[in-house]
């Protein structure tokens, strides 16, 4: 029992990794109807920002926290220029853009780092040690991990419920053209939303690089599958089931990885996949999301 | 049959020109040649899903290690030869596309878009699950390829005549299947689904054999693949492979088989003159890169396709089509 209940805490950390990247990909969508596929991506080169600010002699949260409003500068700009010439295309055709930004990104990363293997500083985000909560050892890494995924939950949350700007970015979200009517300039609230992606793309990089110890430019290429997953899971255009869909996706494939033999470490990736099947042919709305009819 | 004369002397002209291509160039430029061929199968492959009936794919990668994975292991430990496992790879992974296409009939562009990716970024972790079967991580050594039926030709140009003697096969099927009723039935169904169903149309029956026919190409392109590098392993069909395609999709453009041909040339060269293309940059914009950095093609290649999409929707096959059209003085928009 005890055994079980650590690995359930183990699978919600490395659920939250996937919560922070599915919420990213979960904002883009509602807004835009956009799967983001250079989500990872964005989410790799920031982590690299992050470790090389630290490297120049920042504290490592400054250089968290600076590489967070970096982000989301950056993700504006990508909106701006990137994406913005888009705006009319069809849906398929700025998802290939994404692609080509997948590239792009990746490929840049490289450039810059080299593709060697980098370590985040000792101890960073958070110490690996164990505490004991009635015979459960937990590690300091998993609790913290899973408390500043909480953290950036009820930041984001608190911004879409309790300030102006998140009240116009839901209306531009769910009636663009009511907005616009209503003075909200829906174009600048579509790259607000992919810098709030970008810098949550901080998060999750940061929590990805620290539960595995050690991160290349390769690091979130699988985890863009997970949170795909737990995104689908949750219904797509649910921010809020993003999260429940990415901490119960962690803890699946935690315990079917412990407890199943032939499952292990190897066929993790395919579960997910599963999991995305499953839910599209099943209840392609998800747990959360809403359920469309469209009149033709 | 006044209609047939042009395509059939286009197609003449190309049976010549990739004849008699590889006595122009050095034996390395025909492997290099023969690698554009395995790619333009897969296009045109990809091109009846995505172009004709308007599914996007990118797992197409995983189809093409199905392919590469059936001829490797008849190979390896059936000794069979190389040539006959050409046919049984594309029926393989065809009939493993017609599975995924079931389901697949069920989602729209976007979920399948996703879906397919799944199967790119997992299928890896299958063949290392299957090692028994597979061989593992370490793969399977094959053979080096080598001319049958005692012809004295060097291992590199025999490759060439052999996938570029099925490209042209197989791109002259594609294009006589398309042209026809199901090529309409599948363009149909891209432009509404509502109408291609209530004129008649079996939505699931067209959708699932366009993705089973579209992963029969894709499989025959993986097993050339595997003939020609003459190993395989995991590692050899990485998700990038599966997005790499559809960056030559987009490049070639959807609908124009010469334009494919380009694609699948940008797709084998752009990796090996990243670096003139990064000087010519360097001219413009003082950058300090070293061409050898691992990322320098992927950069191209990410910028390439945005710049493709904003500029040429229709990719390098639409630029083609309108040139030979002002040249014929018959263009109509």
């Amino acid at each position: 029992m005890i055994d079980f209940l650590q690995q359930v805490v183990a699978g919600l950390a490395s659920g939250g990794i996937y919560a922070s990247l599915a919420l990213a990909i979960a904002l883009i969508y509602r807004s835009t109807g956009v799967i983001n596929f250079a989500q990872g991506e964005m989410a790799t080169l920031t982590t690299y920002i992050v470790w090389s600010l630290h490297n120049r002699g920042l504290g490592f949260w400054g250089a968290f926290a600076l590489t967070v409003v970096l982000a989301f500068a950056g993700g504006v700009a990508l909106e701006r220029v990137v994406i913005r010439p888009f705006e009319s295309a069809p849906v398929l055709t700025v998802v290939m853009v994404t692609i080509g930004l997948f590239f792009l990104l990746n490929g840049l990363t490289s450039v810059l780092w080299g593709g060697a293997q980098r370590r985040l500083p000792e101890n960073r985000p958070f110490p690996t040690a164990t505490f004991d909560v009635g015979g459960v050892q937990i590690s300091r890494l998993d609790a913290g991990l899973i408390a500043l995924m909480l953290v950036t939950v009820a930041a984001l949350f608190a911004l879409f419920r309790y300030t102006k700007l998140g009240l116009a970015l839901r209306a531009s979200a769910l009636q663009p053209a009511s907005s616009r009517l209503v003075g909200i300039r829906v174009g600048w609230m579509l790259a607000v939303g992919w810098g709030l992606a970008a810098a949550l793309g901080v998060v999750a990089g940061v929590m990805a690089a620290g539960s595995y110890g050690s991160f290349d430019p390769t690091l979130m290429q699988t985890i863009l599958l997970y949170a795909f997953a737990a995104a689908i899971l949750g219904g797509i255009d649910s921010p809020g089931g993003a999260v429940v869909g990415g901490l119960v996706l962690g803890v699946l494939l935690n315990l079917l990885g412990t407890y199943v033999d032939w499952i292990g470490s190897t066929l993790r990736l395919p579960v997910a996949l599963l999991v995305i099947l499953v839910v599209l042919v099943i209840r392609p709305a998800g747990l959360f999301g809403r359920t469309t009819v469209q009149r033709v | 049959m006044r209609r047939l004369a042009t395509p059939a002397a286009v197609f003449a002209l190309a049976a010549v020109a990739v004849a008699v291509l590889p006595h122009l160039v050095s034996d390395f430029h025909a492997f290099q040649l023969a690698n554009v061929g395995i790619y333009f199968i897969a296009l045109v492959g990809l091109n009846v899903l995505t172009g004709s009936s308007g599914q996007i794919s990118l797992g197409h990668g995983a189809f093409m290690a199905i392919g590469g994975y059936t001829s490797a292991i008849l190979m390896a430990n059936h000794g069979v030869r190389d040539l006959w496992t050409i046919p049984l790879a594309g029926l393989v992974a065809g009939g493993a596309g017609l599975l995924v296409g079931l389901p697949a009939t069920r989602l729209s562009g976007l979920y399948l878009a996703l879906v397919t990716f799944g199967i790119a970024v997992s299928f890896p972790q299958l063949l290392k699950k299957f090692e028994g079967f597979t061989g593992g991580t370490t793969g399977l050594i094959l053979n080096l390829p080598a001319a049958p039926f005692g012809l004295h030709t060097s291992s590199n140009r025999w490759l060439y005549y052999l996938t570029w003697g099925l490209a042209l096969v197989l791109a002259a099927l594609a294009w006589a299947l398309l042209r026809g009723r199901f090529g309409r039935a599948l363009r149909a169904i891209r432009d509404s689904e509502v109408a291609a169903a209530s004129s008649g149309i079996d939505l699931a029956l067209y959708k699932t054999l366009a993705f089973g026919i579209s992963a029969f190409y894709a499989g025959v392109a993986g097993s050339l693949f595997a003939i020609a590098t003459a190993y395989v392993n995991p590692d050899a069909f990485p998700v990038t492979l599966s997005v790499v395609l559809v960056v030559g999709l987009v490049v070639g453009g959807l609908g124009s088989l010469p334009g494919l041909v380009l694609g699948a040339a940008f797709i084998v060269y752009l990796p090996v003159h990243s670096g003139t293309l990064l000087r010519w940059f360097e001219q413009v914009v003082p950058v300090d890169v070293s061409p050898k950095a691992p990322g320098v093609p992927s950069v191209i290649y990410g910028a390439v396709v945005i710049l493709v999409l904003l500029v040429l929707p229709r990719g390098a096959g639409g630029l083609l089509g309108l040139t030979s059209r002002l040249y014929t003085r018959s263009y109509r928009p």
